[in-house]
């Protein structure tokens, strides 16, 4: 379909040409014009404008006062100072008087220069035309022939081989910048379908830093693991404890609905990971009744009595659950890894 | 001495100087076409002026900042001088924050004025964007800034973002991990980007050196860039004026640069720089030494992000959690598509300006501002918007709204759910409603006058109200606006009787413009004809 088919727009009289510049006699909507300038008291009265005066300057010497009360401040109060100062409460003595003078300094600064320009500076309205962005016709039209003569002085049209490979050239340099960002981190691999957790490691309390036993862990209570082996001052601490985080609550093994999961249990202890599979909060609140956990970022729910199956939120899947046991020692231990990545889902997951 | 230069005038040094810079810089050029500039004068204008200079702060502080701030994941065991966390192992980038907030002094004041300065900056960008969507200041020639104010809206976003994740504080350091689980959630190469991001697993030793300096050094070059574009393209286009007598839309109407715009506006940056300041001084912000260093296995209660960071929280939190699993892959939805409606919901608004002039097909300039009320369909269009933001919003805070006003989790959430896709609507609705009743209150207004509250009884008893005529200048006012008709499909066949093929593009253009234009969309503005033939008739009414 060719532009000529669509029917012309009908487009408004231009505003300013209607009423404006063309004022029809009778149109009573017609643009009456600037209206006159009304003069200020200052503008009348060199008394009343004496008075603004006095007033700026007043407000820049408030200014000048507050920025010495800065200085003073700096070197008065001590930096660890607080002080009740009503309605804020105990605040800093040096944030407290160092922003207020800073504040109020630059405060009068503004506070005077708009004074002046309202009162003192000319309020007389001037109209200012307006030209049109478009360049005029003969301008493009220049413009169009010097690149036509620079474009065929080039022979960049002409010649297509060097067209072809400077494109070529130009589209492949950038890919060096590319190949540069390779070492910017190593490839996924299986990092993130394997923990710290193996058969025989036992579950350190967070709390006590001491191996976790089974009388440890009463009804109701939610108690936070670790693998045995890794130290707070390691390196990679973080990154083991975001995907070794474990959870540990024990139930009633009636109370468990999953098959499963009371296999993987020893005594009605259940261990999960802490990493919540939505986006991979640490877990922390629980719900003794009902056994429920709650991630505080986004609300998932998972009941921890039935495979921790999502029950709310924007959770995909239930919380890989540890599989444990007792050793010789009688203390908590892994029975393995994980079966199954922990925290957030992804592509390679499935 | 040569009597030649006795006899010149000795020019006063300032002269002297700006001759010196007129020879190499050609400053007076500059000068002739700028120094007496127009500008308009409304209140409105000065929020993208708020913008502007709490950007400026932002930058000052930020400067400030990096001289004592080090972006280091180094673990140290703290020794300074906060008694609470003595002895807890941290990053050096917390501790450098704690250094920075408990022993520079003033150092405190420094960073609150920054993360205020942030906050405000974003909210002016926003007030500031709706400020030139509602009246229509986006349109010829005015769309490339529009995009440039738009592109500095979100890379403000961003830099806020990195900016605030740089104390490796609890706080932020869940906001990094919730970022790192929506790019795991990418098909195919979710786990790559992670690693590469992180330069390994989560959150191993580099993100806080890497949004460093996307934070101080590429985000913020990239916004002065826009920023100085965004500014040279005001001046060149010259500011935009709202219809009133004596305005054009071939003239600018105020008071020049020099002297009273450059006292108004210079001391305006010192009004925003100086209420900053103050707010900083009694109102804490980010007290990451309350919150504790992050460690990967522990987060608090109520975690929320900045504000402008709310609508993507709203989304992550209400989507339900979708995942399909297929042949050994797991598609997740549950994330991944908050993670792309994310943009989305920011483009709609960015794109707006394209779609009205396409549906318009006007290619004149346009400097008269439109009052909100006279383009109904826009202005709805705009507070739809901005009920879906808000919608978002609220989701992004459930938790927040549960507590503090006792409210199930579980029934703010599908409000959320629902609301995301209703409230627009209805907003819509309501606001062409109101839209439509104040064009036909300024109707009533131009042609039988202001109510003037005077009752007055006439002699056979009957009470009537006195409405006084309005003035020349307001009866131009309020008539100044255009009023676009609706566009037609055109004949069925051409002069020679052969079917036109209309494309269903064009239809649906049409039938756009129908909806913005017809009937239904504006009160047709009174006539001069129909205000003659009220006022000419006696006695008012």
């Amino acid at each position: 379909m060719s532009s000529q088919e669509i029917p012309e727009e009908i487009l408004p009289v231009e505003q300013g040409t209607a009423h404006g510049a063309v004022t029809v006699a009778d149109d009573p909507f017609a643009d009456p014009g600037l209206p006159a300038h009304k003069p200020r008291v200052q503008d009348i009265d060199e008394r009343a404008a004496r008075r603004s005066e006095r007033a700026v300057a007043f407000l820049f010497t408030l200014s000048m006062l507050a920025t010495v009360a800065f200085i003073a401040s700096y070197v008065v109060f001590p930096v660890d100072q607080i002080v009740y100062i009503w309605p804020f409460g105990h605040v800093s003595a040096l944030n407290f008087s160092l922003g207020m003078t800073l504040g109020l300094a630059l405060f009068f600064i503004g506070a005077g220069a708009v004074h002046w320009a309202r009162t003192l500076m000319s309020d007389v309205e001037t109209a200012a035309e307006r030209h049109p962005i478009e360049a005029e016709p003969e301008v493009k039209a220049q413009v169009l022939a010097d690149f036509a003569a620079g474009a065929a002085e080039s022979g960049l049209g002409r010649r297509k081989l060097i067209r072809n490979t400077m494109f070529g050239a130009l589209a492949l340099v950038p890919l060096s910048g590319v190949v540069l960002l390779r070492d910017l981190g190593p490839l996924p691999e299986k990092k993130l379908r394997t923990t710290m957790w193996s058969r025989g490691k036992q579950l350190i309390n967070m709390n006590t830093m001491e191996p976790l036993r089974p009388e440890d862990i009463v009804v109701g209570s939610l108690t936070f693991a670790m693998p045995e082996g890794l130290e707070e001052d390691a390196h990679d601490f973080q990154t083991q404890m975001g995907k070794a985080a474990l959870m540990i609550v024990r139930i009633e093994p009636d109370d468990i609905k999953n098959k499963r999961e009371r296999e993987w249990a020893h005594e009605g202890i259940v261990a999960f990971s802490k990493i919540c599979t939505h986006v991979g909060c640490p877990i922390s609140l629980y719900e003794q009744q009902t056994h429920h956990v709650l991630c505080p970022c986004h609300q998932s729910t998972f009941d921890l009595s039935d495979g921790a199956r999502v029950i709310f939120g924007p959770a995909g899947h239930p919380l890989p659950q540890l599989r444990i046991g007792v050793n010789d020692e009688g203390n908590l231990e892994a029975l393995g890894d994980f079966e199954e990545p922990v925290g957030a889902a992804f592509w390679e997951r499935g | 001495m040569s009597t030649a230069t006795d006899t010149k005038r000795k020019a006063p040094a300032g002269e002297r100087v700006a001759d010196w810079a007129d020879g190499r810089l050609g400053i007076y050029g500059l000068a002739k076409a700028n120094m007496r500039k127009i500008f308009p004068d409304h209140w409105s204008f000065m929020l993208g002026e708020i913008a502007l200079y709490s950007f400026i702060i932002i930058i000052l502080t930020g400067v400030y900042l990096t001289l004592f701030f080090h972006p280091s994941m180094n673990e140290v065991v703290y020794h300074g001088s906060y008694e609470p966390l003595q002895g807890i192992r941290m990053s050096e980038a917390y501790a450098s924050t704690l250094h920075i907030s408990f022993d520079v002094r003033g150092g405190l004041l420094v960073r609150q004025i920054h993360h205020w300065g942030a906050l405000i900056f974003l909210a002016a960008m926003f007030v500031h964007m709706m400020r030139v969507f509602f009246t229509g200041a986006f349109r010829k020639p005015r769309e490339v800034n529009w995009l440039f104010g738009f592109l500095l809206f979100v890379l403000g976003m961003f830099t806020g973002f990195t900016g605030y994740s740089l104390p490796d504080d609890l706080l932020s350091g869940t906001g990094v991990r919730f970022m790192q689980g929506a790019v795991l959630s990418v098909p195919v190469v979710g786990t790559y980007l992670s690693m590469f991001l992180f330069g390994g697993e989560f959150p191993g030793v580099d993100f806080v050196a890497r949004f460093y300096s996307v934070h101080i050094l590429l985000l913020p070059g990239i916004m002065l860039g826009l920023v100085v574009a965004h500014l040279i393209l005001v001046f060149y286009h010259k500011h935009t004026q709202f219809a009133g007598p004596g305005k054009t839309n071939k003239n600018v109407v105020g008071m020049p640069l020099l002297p009273v715009y450059m006292a108004k506006a210079g001391g305006f940056f010192f009004l925003v720089f100086g209420v900053i300041a103050i707010v900083s001084a009694i109102a804490s912000i980010n007290p990451i030494w309350a919150l504790g260093p992050y460690r990967v296995d522990q987060v608090s209660t109520g975690a929320q992000p900045d504000w402008y960071m709310g609508f993507s929280e709203g989304l992550i939190r209400v989507m339900p959690g979708w995942e399909i699993n297929l042949w050994g892959h797991t598609l997740v939805l549950g994330v991944f598509i908050p993670l792309m409606v994310f943009p989305l919901v920011l483009v709609v608004i960015a794109v707006y300006p394209f779609l009205e002039s396409w549906v318009t097909r006007d290619k004149r300039e346009h400097h008269i501002l439109d009052r909100p009320r006279n383009v109904p369909t826009r202005t709805a269009f705009g507070v739809a918007w901005i009920t879906w933001y808000f919608v978002l919003l609220v989701g992004g805070g459930n938790d927040v709204w549960a507590t503090h006003f006792h409210l199930s989790i579980n029934a703010i959430t599908w409000f959320v759910r629902i609301a995301f896709f209703v409230a627009p609507v209805i907003a819509f609705i309501v606001t062409k409603r109101i839209c439509l009743g104040l064009q036909r209150r300024d109707r009533d207004k131009v042609l039988h006058g202001r109510e003037s509250g005077i009752i007055k009884r006439l002699p056979h008893g009957e009470f009537v109200e006195i409405h006084e005529p309005l003035s020349p200048g307001q009866l131009h006012t309020l008539t100044a606006h255009e009023q676009y008709q609706p566009a037609e499909i055109g004949p069925a066949v051409d002069e020679n009787g052969v079917r036109r093929k209309v494309s269903p593009v064009e239809k649906l253009r049409v039938k756009l413009s129908k909806g913005y234009y017809g009937e239904d969309g504006q009160i047709a503005k009174p006539t001069a004809e129909e205000y003659k033939e009220i006022t000419s008739g006696h006695g008012h009414h």
